[in-house]
């Protein structure tokens, strides 16, 4: 899969075009400032070259004026930058309010995927064209980082949180995926392809697996195995909160204070429950730490996720 | 060039002879040569790391050396270069000799120390080569957790533990630094008539007190956690893995400038002397030094875009690392205008100067791309990064340290080098230092990661151009070292002043006696008083 030119790389997501453009800017910039300096430094070193063993050089005064010049037109071509970039990173950053989401997990050295329909893949991952795609992710072991220079998106893959990242592709291809944080041994073997399929052709693939559980079935599943469900149960009789609805809400705490309800937040207080007690109910649950695996808690997630009220 | 004359009767280099003689002066001028030593060995060792890595890039399999062993190239090169090269390299070896000589004074302010601080730092730098040798360390310089405290199993304690150990020797020198400069200048040596390589010193040696404990701090922490399983950093334990990166950069981003404003310093010397006369905007230059000693501690997060970041905190940071490029560009403008009407030089310091300021620029204007949020989440961990402090460490520092090395050289040695040999390998280095940096920002933005030992094979042509270049650079580096040993025997004597410079250093013997001066000097005049000397034709040479 060579990419599109030898100098530059192919751009397939909404937000690429808008990083290049910003590249370019960047180095008409840098072409601009270095040859002008490189030139000055050429004509004085021959328009000015010592002429005499004992010639020096005419004293000359500070200028002021010149100072300030100098001072302030840098800082208004860099608060310009600033303004331009941190617009497009804000796109880059808050995805839509409807994506597809995409679970991820990264462990030494692979990237390992989780569709919600119940498909897994492995250092391969299949979306479809034109659509908003959140991936969330974390890691098992170590900090690894997802990045598809097709798109012009990265992020740290960092163990005990969830971080997520969003992309549109623009064309149907094969896209490369590298881990771009160091991970030990096998870091440059843990890559892959982003897969972008047109809709049809995606249509085929989710439903040319195996049936199998969705992934929230999957955490149903769990959820009763683990018998998470004698205590969090929906009709205020159990011990612990309900979770029908809980999601995406704020829920209020023993101190007082107000949390939303995230991913991060339902994985804590798996793993550490004690640490985010929701008021008027008993720190009696006990931690989940060590018995189940990210995936694992990626199907919990998922589950109550999708319990409404 | 002035006649030359002969070597003065009485010097610093032959007051004593025997091992002893060297190893416990207390003379800043034969500590700085202990140094220059220690320097050249670690550059050599890093430099060979260096080697192996770019023959391994050659081709896109990973066929040359193991993936294990290559990891530990990188963090070997890494390491030796970043703490046992770049961050001594000029304020220990040409800071050490002229700081003194430069402000009047007849050493440093506590000499002892100064020895004890070349002793920490050789103690230091075997240990961690004796790790490096005796099983290597694979975590990179950067150390990130919870790799180096729960994955690695590597000697990742006992190189943390020297790295911490040569930490001390930093500590040290920057407050010996800062303490002479306070209370050692000569009578009428005010603090707006020193050289500006004396206030880049002095912004260097602040950072260096103030920041080298933090870093002591965390390789501590990162041993305890990797030792003792207390969680700082690692999820598992409790802890906070990026927790580690925002102590990290902390120090080491400023330890940026540490390797940085220093060379700054030396070219604002090498631009004065090589245009005889004044550096425009003297007080603009020097009060940048100061600017960017502090904006630099306000930047670490710069580093972490990627790394789970809040978007108004990246926002921050952002705007703070754009500030940063400012006083930088106040110098590059200044030392430019500094030519204008001056009696320019082409001899070899010049030479490194204007190497120095092109590929400074290009650093520098590259760092715009990385403190462009949007930009850098791209590039970040690419070989972009690689380039960028490429171009700012090689293309900065170590053509500051050289060009300071070459223009101090008769000082230091009291004798002339091969001045056709000087400017074929200068022209050597610069060649082959853009052509093994420059593909890199190419290849970073086609998305080649950093610390790869196998690529996608389109990658290739790229990076065998590097390697080519990184051939030509080891041969630009090593002809220095023949001909500069060369001269120490066979070069003709340079006589008090071989530049027609102005500054203290050119006023006595070359090379100096051992309390510098046969007189200790009055000072009445500004720095790089270039026309008054003129008038009084007598003090040019």
């Amino acid at each position: 899969m060579p990419t599109s030119s030898p100098l530059f790389p192919e751009a397939a997501s909404t937000i690429a075009g808008r990083v290049d453009a910003l590249y370019f800017f960047l180095i008409g910039l840098t072409v601009f400032f270095s040859v002008l300096i490189a030139g000055l430094i050429i004509y004085c070193a021959i328009r000015f070259r010592r002429r005499s063993p004992r010639e020096v050089g005419q004293k000359m005064h500070a200028h002021y004026g010149l100072e300030a010049t100098w001072t302030v037109i840098p800082l208004a071509i860099t608060m310009f930058l600033f303004v331009w970039a941190s617009r497009v990173y804000v796109e880059m950053v808050r995805p839509p309010d409807e994506t597809l989401n995409i679970y991820v997990v990264g462990k030494q050295w692979m990237w390992k995927f989780q569709h919600l329909d119940g498909q897994r893949e492995i250092n391969e991952l299949h979306v479809p064209v034109d659509r908003d795609v959140k991936l969330i992710a974390t890691s098992e072991d170590v900090i690894h980082d997802f990045f598809v220079p097709a798109f012009r998106v990265k992020v740290d893959v960092i163990p005990g949180r969830y971080v997520s990242i969003w992309f549109r592709s623009t064309k149907a291809g094969r896209y490369r995926l590298f881990c771009a944080e160091y991970c030990g041994t096998k870091h440059s073997g843990m890559t892959g392809e982003v897969v972008v399929m047109d809709p049809p052709a995606y249509q085929a693939w989710l439903s040319g697996g195996a049936t199998q559980q969705t992934l929230s079935e999957a955490g149903q599943q769990l959820f009763s195995d683990l018998a998470c469900n004698t205590c969090h149960r929906a009709d205020l009789k159990g011990r612990g909160p309900v979770l029908e609805g809980v999601f995406g809400q704020a829920v209020t705490l023993q101190s007082g204070e107000k949390v939303v309800a995230d991913e991060a937040y339902i994985r804590e207080s798996i793993l550490n429950p004690a640490a985010k007690i929701t008021a008027g109910y008993q720190p009696i649950m006990p931690t989940f730490q060590g018995q189940v695996s990210e995936e694992q808690l990626l199907a919990l997630v998922e589950y109550v996720k999708s319990l409404h009220k | 060039m002035p006649h030359a004359t002969a070597m003065p009767a009485h010097h610093y280099l032959n007051d004593g002879y025997g091992i002893k003689s060297w190893l416990l002066t207390r003379d800043h001028k034969r500590i700085a040569l202990l140094y220059l030593a220690g320097v050249t060995f670690f550059f050599f060792v890093g430099g060979a790391f260096a080697v192996l890595i770019r023959l391994e890039l050659a081709t896109p399999a990973g066929d040359l050396v193991t993936d294990e062993t290559y990891n530990k190239l990188f963090t070997m090169h890494g390491v030796m270069m970043v703490f046992f090269f770049l961050i001594p390299a000029i304020p220990a070896v040409l800071g050490n000799f002229l700081v003194p000589i430069m402000i009047g004074a007849k050493d440093l302010a506590f000499p002892k120390l100064n020895l004890a601080s070349w002793y920490i730092y050789i103690i230091g730098g075997l240990f961690t080569l004796w790790a490096l040798i005796n099983g290597g360390v694979d975590t990179g310089w950067t150390f990130y957790t919870p790799f180096s405290t729960v994955s690695s199993t590597t000697n990742v304690v006992p190189t943390a533990l020297g790295i911490f150990i040569t930490g001390f020797s930093s500590i040290l020198t920057g407050l010996n630094f800062i303490v002479t400069m306070h209370k050692m200048r000569a009578p009428g040596m005010t603090w707006f008539r020193m050289p500006l390589f004396l206030w880049a010193t002095y912004a260097t040696s602040l950072i260096n007190v103030l920041g080298t404990p933090v870093i002591a701090i965390t390789i501590a922490l990162v041993a305890v956690e990797r030792v003792f399983h207390f969680g700082f950093f690692d999820p598992r334990l409790g802890g906070d893995p990026v927790l580690f990166q925002h102590l990290f950069w902390f120090y080491s981003h400023p330890a940026v400038y540490i390797m940085v404003l220093p060379a700054m310093g030396v070219v604002s010397e090498l631009v004065a002397a090589g245009c005889r006369k004044e550096v425009f905007g003297y007080r603009f230059v020097a009060f940048a030094s100061l600017a960017i000693a502090v904006l630099g501690f306000l930047v670490w997060g710069h580093h972490m875009f990627v790394a789970g970041e809040s978007v108004y905190a990246a926002m921050i940071f952002s705007i703070l690392s754009f500030l940063v490029a400012i006083p930088s560009a106040v110098k590059v403008f200044n030392w430019t205008a500094t030519m204008y009407r001056g009696s320019v030089s082409w001899e070899t310091p010049m030479l490194y100067a204007y190497g120095f300021i092109g590929l400074f620029t290009i650093g520098g204007l590259t760092g715009l791309f990385l403190a462009s949020i949007a930009v850098d989440v791209h590039v970040t961990d690419t070989y972009f990064i690689i380039a960028h402090f490429h171009y700012i460490m090689v293309g900065g520092t170590i053509m500051g340290y050289l060009g300071g090395l070459h223009f101090w050289w008769p000082k230091i040695s009291g004798r002339l080098y091969n001045e056709a040999l000087a400017k074929i390998s200068a022209g050597i280095i610069f060649i082959g230092f853009n052509l093994t940096f420059f593909p890199q920002f190419v290849l970073g933005y086609l998305g080649m990661p950093r610390r790869y030992h196998a690529y996608p094979p389109d990658f290739q042509v790229l990076n065998v151009l590097s390697s080519a270049g990184a051939s030509i650079l080891g041969v630009g580096y090593l002809i220095p070292m023949i001909y500069l040993m060369w001269s120490l025997r066979y070069g003709r004597a340079a006589g008090a002043n071989p530049w027609g410079a102005v500054g203290l250093e050119w006023t006595t013997t070359s090379p100096p006696p051992t309390e510098n001066f046969e007189k200790m000097p009055t000072v009445t005049w500004d720095p790089y008083d270039y026309p008054a000397i003129k008038n009084a034709e007598h003090r040019l040479v």
